[in-house]
């Protein structure tokens, strides 16, 4: 049975264009008379040229005015909490409640990052042990916890792979990184940042590496491989142990692109499958809030050769008490500041809490059978087509491609996923991999229960009808979100771009 | 597992070599109840001492501001909190319009034309500034004062190192603090992809040459880039308004918690010139219409410079960012509005000099040690007090007071130095506490 939806749609207008000149919804706290009569007129005390003259054009409202305009806002805004939320390598799990009661406590939201160690132990004994809890669960040696998001510990690990080299005296001639064809677009834009040069091995036929072509692109220029497994796909690469011969064979590394770790929790570790550098997206397979975009955390494992290049500091313990130590030479630096998103990584050492053991496992088991589930019963849907379609499971996600739908019905992978956002769920990924035609990327994940994996199932059906019989009812979608399809090539032309209210003004009255 | 025809769901790992099988169970602890788990937090975290229980006089890149009530509401509400990045726009209006909000209040506060919706801390949007200019003007060299936060300054090498950028550092006035022109034009040369300073600078004072700085920057056809405290811009002359090309800084103090250090967020704004716009790192909203025309709505623009459309050739790598810290940003300046944040910036920065004038007071203590105006941080240079800064420091925490920033290992030349910061948290009282207490300390023998 499937509900109806329909989102909010309020006709909220731009900030700018509300409220009333001198209206305020905060009032700051005023300078005491004993400290006016001491400074004097603090205007004074800016050199002149350097005062501000004409005040920001800040919207001016009322409290009450600001809460209604961003609440209004956020009922226009779909959720984890309203309902399915299959984007595929996004993990998007359920955040439970109590991480976030947590992370409001004031012994950590009011705690400076300066403040002297013996002010801080809580927070360093909760960041020491995650970070324990991180290793064994990939299999590594040692985690910093610095890097701010996943693409921001593949920079780390991309710089890792570069010091190692130049500690051989190799990093000259080691200019190369090697990525498969169906990585995550963050692999080659972060071994480009660290200043590799990007070698792209094709897929065979099952859609894991082509161990032939991996063999041809090694050579003495190999800094590594970033291999995400199981791939994004949602297919185990069997093949680990031949892949990670032949890099390390080469002398290069291998690094592990944690996006796609929800499916192997507590089943196979990626230290054990040979990965020299590891980083999980806490955001993901840690159920801490995605915040619509962020802030997540990206912390980096790295085997034992390789501990001495993480970032500084490094939350240490000495057996009576937990220290901050920066005397690492071999370090790679700082990634960050300070120690990373501290309050994000709160929330990840109570999930882990919340669940134990046995129910880390217990969640990559379900995500693996909810994909498998929907992998079955879409395959029966007409249009839908499985690409590497064989025996083998999936595991935490599945690919289908409605390239044949949108050959006969022009309905496109584009189409289905602006109609399923009408039935009041988020679509899946698309148009990714790169290796999968008209692209649908699907990850369940373990938070939804049959019934709505059976509804989600539902919708795809109803969809397939409508393309086959009456494509147009497709073509119109989305009708019943906040707004219907958008002007996407306005918004980034020259002539039309508004990027703020400043430059849509001076755009409207020229 | 009936419907897909499994018996067990072991089946569903068949194809994962069994040698690389985890065979024992992970060595984690046993789940516990949500209400363990609090209890346990609670108790591991009450070991912090907090600026509720001491007095804390610390900032240098996570200032202690108060986040209203409204803020912390709108952020905690679920529809933000647990969406991911709008990569469906129609259903994500909501987030895309706080986040064009947040844009746009930042173009307004810096008097630029475009900002992105986030990078991960000031830190990281320096790196990612200077990296921008190198790509826009295909020069190998950065100049950066020698006054600067020094993890911000390894940062940028650890950022700029694998394109072989140079760094070059450039003096200050001993009396002032201020930039040493005559370094910087010793130093500048064709080779110059950015000079960039910081407004206020890492050690609290505010630089006014910034006009020959501009000048100078731009004869040489380098971007000027500037490192701001958004907090300060009610009072002080936004870098728009003296031609810098990028505007970077740290946004915790609009509406964040410290947090120990994160999440933070990092500023990233530029002007109004296509060139620049296309180099941009990170996500940017824009405003347009339903293709109907019907109405008003926003949507991620000019996303072929992103990784997912662009992969190596990308402006960046970035992907998660901090977007929550973005809408708390806009919530934020949205109560305060213009006046408010000039209130704002006069009352922290008279707290601050009554800070200054009543440490000043202390016999060897000298607070600052620059002559310039001060914003919110301040050096207090204890040489003539016979003591160094971990001793008094270590006395003053025992009065309950954690005192400032010590950068005696990183400034040297300034001798037994801190670097205070006093903010709208901090009452008359408290600072006269400290003045106080630290007199107690230095006078005792």
């Amino acid at each position: 049975m499937i509900e109806l939806f329909r989102q909010a749609r309020w006709d909220e207008k731009v900030v700018f264009d509300l409220g009333f000149a001198r209206r305020r919804g905060f009032a700051v706290p005023k300078i005491e008379t004993e400290v006016k009569n001491v400074v004097g007129d603090v205007e004074a005390l800016i050199p002149q040229k350097m005062r501000r003259k004409t005040l920001p054009n800040l919207p001016e409202l009322s409290e009450v005015e600001a809460v209604r305009h961003f609440t209004r806002l956020s009922q226009m805004n779909y959720c984890v909490d309203l309902g399915f939320y299959p984007l595929g390598s996004c993990t998007m799990k359920y955040n439970p409640k109590i991480n976030e009661k947590l992370a409001k406590l004031q012994t950590l939201s009011m705690v400076h990052p300066y403040q002297d160690e013996s002010t801080v132990q809580g927070i360093l004994e909760i960041l020491h042990t995650l970070s324990k809890w991180l290793a064994e669960i990939t299999g590594t040696h040692e985690v910093s916890l610095q890097p701010a998001a996943g693409a921001h510990g593949e920079f780390l690990g991309a710089l890792i792979m570069r010091a190692h080299h130049k500690l051989n005296n190799d990093h000259e001639k080691r200019t190369e990184l090697i990525v498969p064809d169906s990585a995550h677009g963050t692999n080659p834009a972060s071994g480009t940042m660290a200043g590799f040069k990007i070698v792209v091995v094709p897929s065979d036929e099952s859609g894991c590496v082509d161990i032939k072509a991996l063999k041809a692109a090694v050579s003495d220029r190999t800094a590594g491989l970033m291999l995400t497994n199981p791939n994004t796909l949602g297919i185990f690469e069997g093949n680990i142990e031949d892949i990670a011969k032949i890099v390390h064979d080469a002398g290069g590394l291998l690094y592990y692109d944690g996006a796609n770790l929800n499916p192997i929790l507590g089943k196979v570790r990626p230290g054990d499958m040979g990965f020299d550098i590891v980083h999980i997206n806490i955001h993901k397979t840690f159920g801490t809030p995605h915040g619509g975009g962020g802030p997540g955390a990206g912390p980096v494992g790295v085997c034992k050769d390789l501990e001495k290049f993480l970032p500084v500091p490094r939350v240490a313990f000495d057996g009576k008490r937990y220290y901050l130590d920066y005397d690492k030479p071999h370090s790679v630096g700082k990634i960050r500041s300070f120690y990373g998103n501290t309050a994000v990584l709160l929330r990840a050492f109570a999930y882990i809490l919340n669940l134990g053991v046995e129910g880390l496992e217990e969640i990559a088991e379900v995500s693996v059978l909810n994909a498998n589930y929907l992998t079955k019963k879409l395959q029966e849907i007409k249009g839908y087509e499985l690409p590497y379609a064989d025996k083998r499971p999936r595991k935490h996600e599945c690919v289908f491609s409605v390239k044949r739908m949108s050959k006969e019905k022009s309905v496109r992978a584009l189409n289905v996923s602006k109609k399923i956002l009408d039935y009041g769920m988020h679509s899946p990924t698309t148009y990714f991999p790169l290796i999968v035609e008209e692209a649908l990327m699907i990850e369940p994940t373990e938070s939804f229960e049959k019934e709505e994996l059976d509804r989600f199932i539902e919708v795809m059906k109803n969809i397939s009808k409508d393309a086959h019989e009456s494509p147009d009812k497709i073509l119109e979608a989305p009708q019943n979100t906040a707004a219907t399809r958008l002007d996407e090539v306005k918004a980034s032309h020259p002539k039309t771009m508004a990027l703020s209210w400043r430059m849509y003004k001076k755009k409207s009255n020229p | 597992m009936k419907e897909i025809g499994i018996k067990d769901i072991e089946e569903l790992y068949s194809d994962v070599p069994s040698k690389f099988r985890l065979k024992r169970k992970l060595k984690l602890p046993n789940l516990m109840s949500e209400q363990e788990i609090e209890a346990y937090v609670e108790k591991l975290l009450s070991k912090n001492r907090t600026f509720k229980d001491i007095l804390v006089f610390l900032g240098a890149g996570c200032w202690p501001h108060y986040v209203p009530a409204v803020v912390e509401e709108i952020i905690q509400r679920t529809e933000f909190l647990t969406s991911y990045t709008p990569y469906q726009p129609e259903i994500s209006q909501g987030i895309l319009q706080a986040l064009f909000e947040y844009q746009s209040m930042i173009c307004e506060i810096t008097a630029m034309d475009v900002a992105n919706c986030s990078m991960y801390d000031w830190a990281s949007a320096l790196g990612e500034a200077v990296r921008m200019a190198v790509r826009l003007t295909h020069r190998m060299e950065a100049l950066i004062p020698r006054i600067i936060h020094p993890e911000r300054a390894d940062m940028l090498r650890t950022y700029t190192e694998p394109i072989g950028l140079q760094v070059k550092t450039v003096n200050y006035d001993k009396e002032t603090g201020q930039l040493n022109l005559e370094d910087l034009k010793s130093k500048i040369s064709e080779k110059t992809a950015a000079v960039y300073i910081e407004n206020p600078s890492y050690l609290g004072f505010i630089e006014t040459q910034v006009e020959e700085i501009a000048q100078l920057a731009h004869d040489y056809e380098a971007l000027f880039i500037v490192g701001i405290d958004p907090i300060s811009l009610g009072v002080l002359r936004p870098p728009g308004e003296y031609d810098a090309d990028i505007v970077i800084g740290e946004g915790q103090p609009l509406g964040s918690h410290m947090n120990y250090g994160g999440p933070l967020l990092g500023i990233f704004a530029c002007r109004d010139d296509m060139q620049m716009i296309r180099q941009m790192p990170g996500r940017i909203i824009g405003m347009t219409t339903t293709l109907d025309g019907k109405r008003v709505a926003f949507c991620n623009a000019l996303q072929t410079r992103e990784q997912h459309i662009r992969r190596e050739n990308a402006t960046s790598n970035i992907c998660s960012n901090e977007a929550l810290c973005g809408v708390a940003a806009a919530v934020y300046l949205t109560l305060l509005g213009p006046k408010g944040l000039e209130e704002l910036g006069k009352t922290i920065m008279s707290k601050a000099q009554y800070a200054i004038q009543s440490l000043n007071k202390i016999a060897g203590v000298k607070a600052p040690i620059f002559k310039s105006a001060h914003f919110k941080e301040f050096t207090v240079n204890f040489d003539r007090t016979k003591k160094t800064v971990s001793q008094i420091h270590k006395q003053l925490l025992q009065k309950g007071i954690h005192g400032g920033k010590n950068i005696t290992e990183e400034f040297p030349e300034l001798g037994e130095t801190a670097l205070y910061c006093v903010t709208e948290v901090h009452s008359k009282e408290q600072i006269v506490s400290l003045a106080d207490s630290l007199k107690r300390i230095i006078e005792e023998r």
